[in-house]
């Protein structure tokens, strides 16, 4: 009787493993589904550098690396053709420094505004109105370029073309502005309030606060915003080929028209040119050239908050 | 009464501030009423009172941390000598009043600057800009902070990388740098360890020669060991206040009896 018991309670401790055991499988599934979700966006990496490389080989096996590297023209199209990159990434870098040099004080000033000066009420109304500048489609904006902004620098600046980078690059910079202001906002509101008093316990206006130690303690995510708008900038397309015109040009004056890296792919990849020709095969090797600037700015970006991290 | 020596008579001391009347209002709640209470000038006047007493609220009326935020209220006045300004009043800069009042918090708040850019802090908000003149100051405060052998090695080293005593010293530098009239400390030593503590009380005996303190504290051992005078607070009211040993070896008042010797609070 009493082992008959005993093999009971055996039996039932058992079913409780087994039980268990089940659930353990059920949290394993789970596990391995996030995990996968998780992969599809390493995957994707991956996968797009691995095109990239691959055709842009196929490129580099008929132009010399030093050639597209060095060369002044870009002219894929002609039948004496040049492949110098720097010809796309000269247009490509002016209408970023543009941009940036308009979205970078102001995003910042706005940043330090609505973080250290607005009341609650202003900020509550700002936040959103900026976002949804975000929200505004790059097309938009490169028409808007076009059509408003490009007339209107024509009447201050005589003869400048209806294409041209100045005007593309504004834009853009006003495009990149809420991007600035936003991440910058959040990492200066993730300020200790304790910093701020111990700032104004010392006589500081909320000036010298902000300036001197709120800024310097956000730094690094303040530098994390920069560098996201500079990507923004380099990666930026339609608003640079509706606007800043398409022709290659090797120039950092922003009054002429330049076709940059993006534009250029978007003319090449709308199709006027045979699949598998080396013309086409040129879109891969600047694409490529895209990504490893952008590499750079996100490798300088992740070095930055390292060395600038506060932790509180 | 249970001191040997006889102590001067409170009314002929020097004050060096004094509240009046004062009520203080976040929102619609009350957290003080109605306080009465001097400030003698060069003595240590330590705050004591179960938490949410009032105790820091007070203390921060002095240096006007509540015009920071929103919804704050001041009715009465703290006289502050030997002008006897109002330094409560409307027509009162609270810039001005920080100017010549300092305040160490509870956990030590290092600027993210270098230890030598953090006690020069105050030199540089007010426009100081001679090299000599700052490095003097700096200089001057870390060894009033009993930190100066400790750190003038590595003036220029982030202030972040300092211990959490050292940290603390480096905050009383900072607030000493400018040549306070008045210094506040709000719980200074909470956060810090025995020994911290210890370098910490030393330093608040070596200071009140040159300097009123105003502390806050909710270590009653400490109000002992630091004051001359102790004001034990509740519920925003003032209870008691006096020479810190006829408050605790002989309170008047049967609460602040109860609270000292560990009954309540």
């Amino acid at each position: 009787m009493s082992s008959t018991a005993a093999a009971n309670t055996a039996e039932s401790a058992g079913n409780r493993m087994r039980y268990r055991a089940n659930r353990h499988v059920k949290e394993r599934v789970i596990e391995l589904v996030l995990m996968l979700s998780a992969l599809v966006a390493v995957f994707t990496t991956l996968g797009i550098v691995y095109v990239l490389v691959k055709e842009s080989l196929v490129f580099f096996r008929a132009v010399p690396l030093w050639d597209f590297l060095s060369d002044s023209q870009w002219t894929p199209l002609f039948t004496d053709a040049h492949f110098g990159i720097g010809v796309l990434l000269s247009g490509t870098l002016t209408s970023s420094a543009i941009a940036l040099a308009v979205a970078i004080p102001l995003g910042t000033v706005i940043a330090v505004y609505l973080s250290e000066f607005a009341s609650d009420r202003v900020r509550e109304i700002w936040k959103p109105v900026l976002e949804l500048l975000a929200g505004v489609p790059t097309i938009v904006f490169g028409y808007f370029a076009l059509f408003f902004v490009t007339p209107l620098l024509q009447r201050f600046i005589p003869g400048l073309p209806g294409f041209n980078l100045l005007s593309a690059g504004l834009v853009m910079g006003v495009m990149i502005v809420p991007y600035i202001s936003s991440i910058s906002e959040d990492a200066m509101r993730a300020v200790p309030m304790a910093l701020r008093e111990g700032s104004y316990a010392m006589g500081a206006t909320r000036l010298q606060t902000a300036l001197r130690v709120v800024v310097p303690a956000a730094f690094s995510g303040i530098a994390a915003a920069y560098i996201l708008g500079i990507s923004r900038a380099v990666g930026e397309t339609m608003i640079v080929a509706v606007a800043a015109g398409m022709q290659p040009n090797l120039t950092l004056d922003p009054t002429q028209p330049a076709a940059t890296i993006t534009a250029y792919i978007v003319q090449v990849a709308k199709g006027d040119l045979p699949h598998g020709s080396l013309g086409y095969q040129t879109i891969f090797a600047a694409g490529l050239t895209l990504f490893m600037v952008t590499l750079i700015f996100n490798l300088l970006g992740f070095w930055l908050r390292r060395r600038y991290r506060e932790v509180y | 009464m249970s001191s040997k020596l006889p102590k001067p008579d409170l009314a002929t001391l020097p004050k060096k501030a004094e509240a009046r009347d004062l009520n203080f209002f976040y929102g619609q709640f009350q957290a003080l009423k109605n306080i009465n209470l001097p400030i003698h000038d060069r003595r240590v006047t330590a705050l004591i009172g179960p938490s949410g007493c009032g105790k820091s609220t007070f203390l921060r009326c002095f240096n006007r941390m509540h015009d920071l935020y929103r919804g704050n209220r001041y009715e009465g006045e703290i006289r502050f000598h030997p002008d006897n300004i109002n330094l409560l009043g409307a027509d009162i800069d609270p810039i001005e009043v920080r100017m010549r009042l300092s305040m160490v918090f509870q956990k030590p708040n290092p600027f993210p600057k270098s230890i030598y850019e953090n006690v020069a802090y105050g030199l540089r908000v007010r426009g100081v800009k001679k090299r000599s003149i700052i490095d003097e100051k700096v200089e001057e405060a870390l060894t009033g902070a009993a930190l100066w052998n400790e750190v003038k090695d590595r003036l220029h080293e982030q202030a972040n990388n300092l211990s959490g005593g050292q940290q603390q010293r480096m905050c009383i530098a900072r607030a000493l740098a400018s040549d306070p009239e008045l210094l506040l400390f709000d719980e200074p030593t909470s956060a810090l360890d025995p020994i911290a503590t210890a370098s910490i009380e030393d330093l608040i005996h070596q200071l009140k020669d040159k300097v009123t303190i105003l502390i806050v504290t909710h270590n009653m051992q400490q109000a002992a060991r630091v004051s001359d005078f102790t004001a034990y607070m509740y519920l925003g009211d003032l209870i008691e206040f006096g020479w810190t040993d006829d408050v605790f070896f002989s309170p008047t008042n049967k609460q602040t009896e109860d609270y000292i010797t560990g009954r309540f609070g």
